[in-house]
């Protein structure tokens, strides 16, 4: 049972116990939905999608607002649309 | 095209997927979803064994290229990639399609296997074409493979 997390952003995308591609995958299906100027919180477990996202967030453009790290070991990545 | 990417020509990935096994496919879904993620418009082109992936309900019963031990090495591999939460090809074909990226079908396959459209997984195609579309892709792509 995953423990609820506090909403910061406007789009809040849940992919702890994920695995290589999918927190990347659904990082982008977010930037879709997200209207331009929105923010979208990112929170997984997978050690190397925490790396990637930023390189897709530099990619498409967008603003890296943040990454951090809770004391669960899971990253939360913020980015502005 | 959707928001955060470029119109930029070289921004595109042309991905042949020639093999038809399991991790070949997956290894091609995988790219062609990492490829959208990061802004490139992206098409895989399903050719040889790769197609017959294609194939109604062929998708998941893809033997393996090696070890596959008359599919035991098939189902291990299944197991432990369950247990590693690996997507399943199936789940990297819709998100492959929700994010935008093309299927073309090659068409001298579909003559040379005896295949229909109405064989394949038509909604997971958008077009049909041989060659010449796919080197019409490849001229433009930052990044072409075969697989």
């Amino acid at each position: 049972m995953k423990e609820k997390i506090e909403r910061r952003a406007d789009l809040f995308v849940d992919c702890r116990g994920e695995t290589c591609p999918i927190p990347l995958v659904e990082f982008r299906k977010a930037v879709m939905r997200a209207r331009p100027g929105e923010t979208i919180e990112i929170v997984g477990t997978h050690g190397p999608s925490k790396e990637e996202i930023p390189l897709a967030v530099r990619s498409l453009g967008l603003e890296l607002l943040g990454v951090e790290e809770d004391q669960d070991g899971a990253w939360h990545i913020f980015v502005r649309r | 095209m959707g928001p955060g990417t470029s119109s930029s020509a070289a921004r595109k990935a042309a991905i042949i997927v020639h093999s038809g096994d399991l991790d070949k496919v997956m290894s091609a879904l995988i790219l062609g979803n990492g490829a959208l993620a990061m802004g490139l418009e992206t098409t895989l082109f399903f050719t040889f064994w790769g197609l017959l992936r294609l194939r109604r309900g062929r998708l998941e019963r893809a033997p393996l290229s090696k070890l596959n031990l008359l599919g035991l090495g098939r189902w291990l591999m299944g197991k432990r990639m369950r247990r590693a939460r690996v997507a399943s090809l199936k789940r990297l074909l819709e998100d492959y399609r929700a994010l935008g990226g093309k299927i073309v079908a090659c068409e001298l396959t579909m003559q040379v296997m005896g295949l229909r459209r109405e064989d394949l997984q038509e909604e997971w195609i958008d077009s049909y074409g041989t060659v010449g579309a796919f080197i019409n892709e490849a001229k433009e792509a930052a990044l072409t493979l075969f697989i």
